[in-house]
């Protein structure tokens, strides 16, 4: 089992911890008075996503956790599974629902996506910040309204519900920003 | 660069300048001994010199200390020293301390002096400073007595400032982290505080004092700053007990052995120094990279050294 101690740390070392593969986000070196140094520790427990702060006497060792992130190319959702490729060595990979969770609505085939592995399984996919989606159904905007600046909502191919401008319609291809779930541009054709 | 090395200068020069003014001397002392700093918390680096052991100081403490009992007078120093495992925001392995130590003086009087220099070297900081014991800080902030709640009181008011720890802690640690989470960030931001009275299980070389519940008679400064409050000082009534000196020095060797750590030859030449008797006497230690860190405004402290630690 290899493990880290605590001089060891720093930003984006991957550590066990209460069983869960968590990314170190800061490290801080403490020294209080004429006592023993602690090591002040943000950690993002990378399945579910929460940040929290911890403080390791220094010294202490911690488990080291196998993860790696793959830029991997979506290929298709199987009702449980949403299936990933290596597009240099041709693996596949399946990650479950916890592991995709919201980004679901951002998976396209054939885009590339960051997949966080740990021993080899998916934890976390996370898509490229900005995706172009067909829009599939939204209700006609209201003639006159375009300059108020009004939104509606939209469902797009993936079957996420977005607000957009009054002016878009059915079909169109838009750019949307994933981490925050907001509209940007109509994509460049 | 050159700004930096301008300030630096400048900084260095004001120090000389202060002293010089107050007839305090500057000195020099050996890096490299032949003994060690036998404190458990900190660790010396160790050099192969003509086939022998030495270490590289940490303080200039002991060799400054056998100065006094020498007859020195009051004396300073400004020079580098270095502590293994200490890498930071705010800690770099090598860094440059300035120390002095003030005959007949109360450690009291040299917080006031400390003071005195601090605002010289941070002008742009209040003058307004707090002085503060470590007691009254724990009933303000926490309601807890430090001096006398027990280990599970400690370990309950951690629980509740949620202070979420892997590793054993003993009462000191529990302390520390309570003045670490809690305490400083509740110092004012741009000046100093001055906290002052620590439990007698942190005197390190301090004098205790001779109250019913002793505490030991030394103090650290910090500057609050927008990153919470930085370190910069710590400051003792110097104990001046020979046999007192020798205790200390062998209970942390003991401290040392019980943490499985390595073995440090205790420094002789001071301990033989201390019988002949050391005046009555205050010192401090301040580090000089956090003061021009803080006094340039800096989060980190390898911005403000020439050569920071992974291209030194």
């Amino acid at each position: 089992m290899a493990t880290y101690n605590t001089n060891e740390f720093k930003s984006g070392l991957k550590i066990i911890l209460n069983g869960d593969p968590c990314n170190i986000v800061d490290n801080e070196f403490v020294k209080p008075g004429k006592g023993q140094a602690f090591n002040r520790v943000r950690i993002k427990n990378l399945k579910s996503g929460k940040v929290i702060d911890k403080t390791f006497k220094s010294g202490e060792s911690v488990e080291a956790a196998d993860v790696v992130e793959k830029d991997l190319q979506y290929l298709y959702n199987d009702g449980e599974f949403w299936h990933f490729m290596d597009a240099e060595s041709y693996e596949q990979v399946g990650a479950d629902a916890a592991a995709v969770g919201d980004n679901k609505y951002w998976l396209k085939d054939g885009d590339t996506c960051m997949v966080t592995l740990w021993n080899e399984a998916p934890i976390m996919v996370t898509p490229a910040n900005f995706v172009e989606l067909t829009i599939a159904q939204t209700d006609p905007g209201l003639k006159g309204d375009t300059a108020q600046g009004g939104t509606k909502p939209a469902t797009t191919e993936t079957g996420a519900v977005i607000k957009v401008p009054l002016f878009i319609e059915e079909g169109e291809v838009l750019k949307i920003d994933t981490r925050t779930g907001e509209y940007v541009s109509r994509a460049k054709s | 660069m050159r700004q930096l090395i301008e300030k630096k200068a400048q900084m260095l020069h004001d120090i000389r300048a202060f002293f010089y003014e107050r007839g305090v001397l500057e000195v020099e002392t050996p890096a490299l001994s032949q003994a060690g700093n036998t404190d458990p918390s900190i660790e010396s680096f160790q050099v192969d010199a003509l086939g022998k052991q030495r270490y590289l100081h940490t303080s200039p403490e002991y060799p400054m200390k056998r100065m006094l009992v020498a007859g020195s007078g009051d004396i300073y120093q400004i020079c580098k020293v270095w502590r293994a495992g200490e890498l930071g925001y705010r800690h770099n392995p090598e860094f440059t301390m300035l120390e002095w130590y003030r005959l007949g003086f109360t450690y009291h009087q040299l917080m006031q002096e400390v003071e005195t220099l601090l605002l010289s070297v941070l002008p742009l900081i209040q003058s307004t400073s707090r002085f503060v014991s470590y007691q009254q800080l724990f009933l303000e902030v926490l309601g807890i007595d430090p001096h006398i709640a027990s280990y599970s009181e400690l370990q309950l008011c951690m629980d509740s400032a949620q202070i979420d720890v892997v590793g054993e802690l003993d009462s000191d640690a529990i302390l520390d982290l309570l003045m670490t989470h809690c305490i400083e960030p509740s110092f004012a931001e741009n000046s100093l505080t001055f906290v002052y009275d620590y439990p007698a299980t942190q005197k390190a070389l301090a004098e205790l004092s001779d109250d019913e519940l002793p505490v030991a008679q030394r103090f650290e400064v910090y500057l609050g700053t927008k990153e919470g409050a930085v370190e910069l000082g710590n400051g003792y009534q110097e104990l001046t007990d020979a046999q007192e000196n020798v205790e200390v020095l062998h209970s942390d060797l003991e401290k040392r052995k019980a943490r499985g750590m390595a073995d440090i030859p205790v420094d002789n030449h001071f301990l033989s120094a201390m019988q002949q008797g050391l005046p009555k006497c205050a010192g401090v230690a301040i580090g000089l990279d956090r003061l021009l860190m803080c006094q340039l405004n800096k989060k980190n402290l390898q911005e403000i050294i020439s050569f920071a630690w992974t291209v030194a």
